[in-house]
């Protein structure tokens, strides 16, 4: 390693109509270093990384950002202030000197082009190869990061690519050039767990490889602690603590890098709850969910296609336990989770506390009440036009018209008490829209809406995975707090097994629609039998 | 004909608007970050300014005020309507109050024969008429004229100058070709265009929104029939069935309220459809029918009041649609019934008598007038409804 770092950026401010949101920062890259930038959402980590290659629309940045000249092209040039760069000497940089690859691969590349057009693209603009050639380069590239068949994949298009394929053709983009810094801005959140290790392996080797530096943005701190050689914390604007890896994560200083560090959830749920005389909460033998399809051509026409998303599942869930299903994107578990809840008809024995769904709508109403949801965006999850009152308070409305309204405000009241939101903190609680609560506050409210109509049952379709990880630890000890005092079942959807390993007491593997395994979590989890669930659980460790 | 593609168009409204949530991406995406989630929720509120939580309406009617432009035409348009809503007391040929030999009379209200005021004859009286306009005069006797003294249909007999009339001290903006008094025409015509307008848009509204709701919600079979339905329906030849009709029917502004009615909600039930769709499969109308709300319930309290979005973007823009509509046909001579003071009408007589400059000049200026107010209106609104530009 040099001794001039490749990227030192001193006291460097951004910050939107007058707000700022970085509030100088100083860090330092050397060539062929792995730093990862790490925080929890609006603390300004991606702002910072885009306002170095100055892509942050409507910012005002201030401070220097140094960027060391390329050696080969002349060995005296001083380092470049990539915040006094004109747009048009920016845009030399980018690409060619620092390149970014983003969180999400199918919005980042462009849907009307195959994935080697836009390769080959950046290889003619940044290095002026003939169409010809850069098709080839492009093949090559691909053949990098590790995609099979490249020739065939770089002729395909963005959405007939999967999803860690995609994120493996940003990559092959983003090195084109062969860049000296790469930005990555939480390159595995979008991917499905048993993908990220297998992306962040491929960018530590080609990171060797080419001897580049990498500034990685991650909210992830296992991530980190495998890839990165330096960290830095940053909170709200500032970053509170940098370091060695190894030293910030075995001696953590500031109190908030302690937090982040502690944010892995906690087990504290009573292990053999009294089980009732009554029948399970739960039940289901031979569950079989399938969706109706649109058949291609004429076929189409004459008769409907079926997609099954649940196959055969099979399992009992006894009171005041939880039963954790895991599983990727598409393996079926958010379809288990509406049948459940009877939005979806199935097929099979589905029993809710021995009552089973009927075609009736009237019929349903008071199973209804016995079984409630909580999903996963909490932006997506309560009305934006009605206020807590109204959200909280309907199930009220439906299943005890006969209350006053005061007497409504009164349980509201005690309901948002008991998830841990209070007048006291939130003055004219009851008359605020959900826009102005962050997102745990959010799932929060729909903790709360779900608890009012007293429910044995709760669906968690994944509660946690879209909360920042101090808040999803909160979101989890309010859960098992209120299934201590109450009870409650939970059916409990997510992709972590660490969540998984801190709430179930039960666990279903799900992969395709079927279930590969099922068992007490601390089995399932200790010796894992299938391959999958191997896969899965590995990833934690 | 270019009146007449607007016909159509006015349930295509310019630009289709975003399918977006208005008030989701702006405020939740700034201040809310969750380090600061347990100090209190006012670190996420929009508006600092205001302590009490301000309901999306709210805040979208907060972003309509700040512009000026588009809350100008609002207020402008508003003075305008209000103005024609009182056209009897601002433009009328019977005086409003008269005090007549001791007693008081309202003409404005009652008609009144001649004798009353000293005339010859039982018939109603011309207050116009420079004897009776002495009689009311002299002495104690007194009356109050509207400032403009003239009605929609009154003739200026006493007109010094042949009809149609240049502007005058008399008729300040002229008279037609029959020597009606043209600003009272315009004002009365102006009215009669924008009540027209409102009602095909309230109607276009109820239907649009009930149809679009259905097939949104329900989706599938029932959406597939409706959308042939309306296939069929909007492929129906609306102008020469307007044409048949007026020729079968004597001709009234309801008639026509009602075909064009028939038409005006197949644009908007689109959209709305799109919103019930994309709204349907949000997790708040998921946890509602988990909570056990009938589908009645879902629709009206929860899918609805976030499907409003185009519905309120585009009243503007139907409206002055619809009062381009009522002018084309007027102007064709299809639309309202002959004695209607009318925008259209105006029009085409000012293309009949091409000399006359001011019929055609003036009712260009009030059209063109009302037109404007209700664009500028509609993009502010589209700009306050946007959940792209209310992060500001």
């Amino acid at each position: 390693m040099s001794a001039v770092p490749l990227l030192q950026v001193q006291d460097l401010r951004v910050s939107f109509a007058g707000k700022e949101v970085v509030c100088g920062i100083d860090f330092s890259v050397a060539a062929g270093e792995k730093l990862a930038l790490v925080g929890e959402s609006g603390s300004g980590k991606t702002v910072t990384a885009l306002s170095l290659l100055g892509l942050v629309q409507g910012a005002r940045s201030a401070g220097q950002a140094f960027f060391a000249a390329r050696p080969d092209e002349s060995k005296d040039m001083p380092a470049q202030d990539l915040l006094a760069l004109s747009e048009r000497d920016l845009r030399g940089i980018r690409g060619r000197d620092i390149a970014m690859i983003f969180q999400e691969p199918m919005t980042a590349l462009n849907p009307l082009f195959s994935v080697g057009e836009q390769i080959a693209e950046v290889l003619q603009l940044k290095q002026g190869l003939s169409p010809a050639q850069a098709q080839e380069a492009a093949v090559g590239l691909l053949a990098d990061t590790g995609i099979p068949e490249p020739a065939r994949r770089a002729r395909a298009y963005p959405h007939q690519l999967s999803g860690g394929q995609r994120q493996r053709a940003m990559i092959a983009m983003a090195l084109a050039c062969q860049p000296r810094l790469l930005l990555a801005d939480e390159p595995t959140t979008a991917l499905d767990v048993s993908l990220r290790v297998q992306i962040l392996e491929l960018l530590s080797t080609l990171q060797k490889r080419n001897g580049m530096a990498v500034l990685l943005i991650t909210h992830d701190l296992n991530l980190v602690r495998h890839f990165a050689d330096r960290i830095a914390v940053m909170e709200n604007g500032l970053i509170v603590e940098q370091g060695k890896v190894a030293d910030v994560f075995a001696n953590p200083q500031h109190p908030y890098t302690r937090k982040l560090m502690d944010s892995e959830p906690v087990r504290d749920v009573i292990e053999n709850p009294p089980v009732g005389d009554g029948p399970p909460v739960a039940q289901a033998r031979e569950l079989i969910v399938s969706y109706p399809v649109k058949l291609p051509g004429l076929k189409g026409w004459f008769k409907q296609g079926e997609f099954v998303a649940v196959q055969g599942a099979s399992f009992s869930l006894p009171k005041g336990q939880t039963l954790g299903v895991v599983g990727e994107s598409g393996s079926g578990k958010s379809t288990l989770a509406l049948a459940l809840l009877g939005l979806q008809p199935s097929k099979g024995e589905l029993r809710l506390s021995g009552r089973a769904w009927s075609a009736d709508v009237a019929a349903n109403k008071a199973l209804r009440r016995s079984v409630q949801v909580v999903f996963q965006d909490p932006f997506s999850s309560l009305s934006p036009r009605m206020t807590v009152e109204e959200i909280v308070g309907e199930g009220l409305r439906v299943h005890q018209p006969g209350l006053s309204i005061a007497q409504r405000q009164l349980r509201v009241l005690q309901a948002l008490d008991d998830v841990g939101m209070s007048q006291v903190q939130f003055p004219r609680l009851l008359q605020r829209y959900p826009h102005e609560f962050s997102g745990g506050q959010r799932q929060r409210l729909a903790i709360a809406r779900a608890l009012m109509v007293e429910p044995d049952l709760l669906v968690l379709d994944e509660p946690t995975s879209a909360l920042d990880v101090t808040v999803q630890k909160q979101v989890l000890q309010l859960l098992q707090k209120l299934q201590r005092e109450r009870g409650l079942s939970y059916l409990l959807i997510t992709h972590d097994v660490a969540v998984i390993r801190a709430m179930a007491h039960q666990v279903l593997v799900m992969k395709d629609g079927e279930i590969l395994e099922s068992g007490p979590m601390a089995q399932v989890l200790a010796a894992p039998q299938h391959p999958y669930t191997q896969l899965l659980v590995g990833q934690l460790n | 004909m270019f009146g007449w593609t607007r016909v159509s168009s006015l349930t295509n409204p310019p630009e289709a608007a975003s399918g977006r949530l208005p008030p989701r991406g702006a405020p939740a995406a700034d201040g809310l970050s969750p380090t600061r989630a347990g100090t209190g929720g006012k670190a996420g509120a929009g508006e600092p300014e205001r302590g009490v939580s301000a309901s999306p309406g709210a805040r979208a009617w907060q972003r309509f005020r700040r512009n000026r432009l588009g809350f100008g035409s609002l207020l402008l348009f508003t003075a305008l309507v209000l103005v024609s809503l009182l056209a009897e007391v601002v433009s009328n040929d019977r005086p409003l109050v008269v005090k007549y030999e001791g007693s008081y009379y309202v003409p404005m209200l009652k008609d009144y024969p001649e004798k009353t005021f000293g005339g010859d004859f039982e018939t109603a009286t011309d207050y116009l008429d420079p004897f009776i306009r002495s009689k009311l005069s002299t002495g104690s006797n007194w009356a109050v004229y509207a400032p403009n003294p003239y009605g929609p249909k009154t003739l200026n007999y006493f007109a010094k100058e042949p009809n149609p009339s240049r502007p005058t001290r008399d008729n300040w903006l002229g008279t037609d070709d029959r020597g009606r008094d043209l600003l009272a025409q315009l004002l009365y015509g102006f009215r009669v265009s924008v009540l027209f307008a409102f009602a095909l848009t309230f109607t276009g509204v109820v239907l649009g929104v009930l149809s679009g709701a259905v097939q949104g919600y329900f989706g599938g079979k029932t959406d597939l029939a409706f959308q042939r339905f309306m296939e069929i329906w909007g492929s129906m030849p609306e102008l020469y069935l307007l044409i048949i009709f007026s020729a079968v029917f004597a001709p009234s502004i309801s008639l026509l309220l009602v075909l064009l009615s028939l038409f005006g909600w197949l644009g908007l039930s689109d959209y709305v459809r799109a919103e019930f769709l994309r709204n349907r499969q949000l997790d708040y109308v998921r946890a509602a029918r988990a909570m056990g709300l009938s589908s009645w319930q879902v629709i009206t309290r929860h899918v609805l009041p976030n499907s409003m979005t185009p519905v309120v973007t585009f009243l503007p823009f139907r409206m002055s649609a619809a009062i381009l509509a009522l002018t084309s046909l007027d102007f064709l001579g299809l639309g309202v019934p002959p004695g209607t003071p009318s925008l259209g009408e105006l029009l085409s007589q000012g293309k009949n008598s091409i000399d006359a400059w001011w019929i055609s000049l003036s009712t260009f200026v009030v059209l063109v007038t009302t037109l404007l107010l209700l664009t500028f209106m509609g993009d502010a609104l589209r700009d306050a409804l946007d959940p792209r530009k209310s992060q500001e």
